[in-house]
């Protein structure tokens, strides 16, 4: 099964990259790529796998002689000088026209534009369009109210003293993994409280890894806007945990000289901001990096590709082999990275509630 | 760099939907499928104990059944013991009784056979008083017919007499 979506992304990352070859560009390239046979055929694999990670107004699949094939998603922009605007993002035609005085940059980035197509500083465009990774969010979103809720109901069906079937098998263990090992040991008798909170927290980044896994989809774990609003929730679910003595310990850190207190005391209050920094910039740097390294040794193939076919041809099996390992690793990575979100989140959150009782530990 | 520039979009409608996502797992499905677990695992839990309280519970019936069984067996031993000494005590208690009844039946027996012996004996006595008289009469009779005859007889029985 894992091997056949292996296969299935190696194929479409082929027509992927193939159609990117043809693709006209007079970008200056950070890193030039070896020129192919023909001469519009030029890799630039940086380009190939920024847009692989990044989001994208569109569902891009391939770009066959000029034709792309790409599912257009809804743009919806709001300017305070122009009001809202929402029209499908297939109108810019790919970054080549603009559209209700609105264009797609180079970067991806939508600007408002003058009639005469040069960029208008004045009109301020804020972007609240359904690009790919909010549309593949929602799908997947979808998906888990589906899943967990049917397992809910079986609950409620079966009555709790039945033994679980079918899909519940999967899920319960899981659940209570997620009570025992991360509530119940970090949050103690309270953990009652943020169970729907964590389970929330968990389900929530593992689907989207899983569905991001699945070639051809978006990258939503590791878009750090995605990471940046789970990070400032459970901040702010930390910051309403806490009690007096947590402040204490910030702001009078006890058994500590007078002038250590001056330095601990920024360094603690700081440490309550990184904390749920170092949450969000782990999950992202751990999706990308994971997009990046299969991205990279399927590239690999039409590197070499690009000297001889020859090597290219031959390079195929061990690229493929390793993004076979790799993606093993990234299934892996997928479940590790949603437990230690949650898991780091439910620490934070056992520091701020815990009492007078571990004066020691400090 | 692009890739550490959150996108305002993707920044609010995940906002939206995780706090969407949140509400409504939680009310439709955290909440029931914890409850479940927990009233699960103490359904067990309470099982698991219960089972152990009728184990020991089990075990002192058991205690208590062999004891019973125990005095039962000592009672029954000492029951038949008694029935015994009753049973050998009405045996000879009978025996005894059937023998005096025996000696005095046999006794009465002898009684009555000695009384009717006599009588038959004061009767046969009597019989032959009476045949004696009879025959005598006769004799007398006829012999005051023939007097040497007479005296010949007389002399007979003296003789015989004589000699007692």
């Amino acid at each position: 099964m894992k091997s056949l979506l292996v296969a299935a992304f190696s194929l479409f990352i082929v027509t992927f990259s193939n159609t990117t070859f043809a693709q006209e560009n007079n970008q200056n390239i950070e890193k030039e790529a070896k020129r192919g046979e023909e001469k519009s055929e030029e890799l630039k694999p940086s380009e190939l796998i920024m847009e692989h990670i990044m989001d994208n107004h569109e569902f891009h699949f391939a770009e066959i002689n000029g034709n792309h094939l790409a599912i257009p998603l809804p743009v919806i922009i709001y300017s305070p000088q122009r009001g809202i605007a929402f029209f499908s993002s297939s109108n810019f035609n790919h970054g080549e026209t603009a559209f209700q005085g609105y264009k797609l940059s180079e970067k991806g980035i939508i600007e408002a534009v003058k009639d005469d197509g040069s960029q208008d500083e004045s009109v301020k465009a804020y972007d609240f369009s359904l690009t790919r990774n909010v549309v593949q969010m929602f799908l997947s979103l979808a998906l888990l109210l589906y899943l967990v809720i049917g397992v809910a109901n079986k609950y409620k069906k079966n009555g709790a003293n039945t033994a679980p079937s079918g899909f519940q098998n999967a899920l319960e263990p899981i659940i209570t993994f997620i009570r025992d090992e991360v509530g119940k040991s970090n949050l103690g008798h309270k953990y009652e409280r943020y169970m729907p909170y964590l389970l929330t927290v968990f389900f929530f980044i593992l689907i989207n890894n899983i569905i991001g896994l699945i070639p051809g989809t978006a990258n939503v774990t590791g878009n750090i806007a995605f990471t940046l609003v789970l990070a400032v929730i459970s901040l702010l679910v930390i910051l309403f945990s806490t009690n007096g003595h947590f402040w204490m310990h910030i702001f009078w850190p006890p058994g500590v000289p007078f002038l250590v207190k001056l330095i601990l005391i920024p360094v603690e209050l700081l440490g309550v901001f990184i904390k749920p920094a170092a949450l969000m910039i782990r999950l992202f740097a751990n999706m990308v990096a994971g997009h990046i390294v299969i991205t990279c040794f399927i590239l690999l193939i039409f590197i070499f590709g690009s000297m001889s076919k020859v090597a290219g041809w031959g390079f195929s099996p061990v690229s493929i082999a390793f993004t076979i390992f790799i993606y093993f690793i990234e299934i892996l990575v997928a479940f590790i990275q949603a437990f230690i979100f949650t898991n780091l989140t439910a620490v934070f959150i056992g520091q701020a509630i815990e009492g007078a009782h571990d004066e020691a530990h400090h | 760099m692009e890739l550490l520039q959150p996108g305002l979009g993707l920044l609010v409608w995940t906002l939206i939907a995780f706090v969407i996502v949140f509400f409504i797992l939680k009310k439709y499905a955290w909440t029931s499928i914890l409850s479940a677990l927990k009233e699960r695992e103490t359904g067990i839990a309470n099982a698991i104990s219960s089972a152990e309280k009728v184990k020991l519970e089990m075990a002192s019936l058991k205690n208590e059944n062999e004891a019973l069984m125990n005095q039962a067996r000592e009672e029954r031993a000492v029951m038949i013991k008694e029935a015994k000494v009753a049973s050998d005590k009405m045996i000879s208690e009978a025996k005894d009784k059937a023998k005096g009844e025996y000696d005095r039946i046999i006794a009465e027996a002898q009684q009555a056979i000695n009384q009717q012996k006599n009588a038959a004996l004061t009767d046969v006595k009597n019989q032959v008083g009476a045949l004696v008289i009879e025959v005598s009469e006769k004799i007398l009779r006829r012999e005051l017919a023939n007097k040497s005859e007479q005296e010949n007889y007389i002399k007979q029985l003296a003789e015989t007499v004589k000699l007692n």
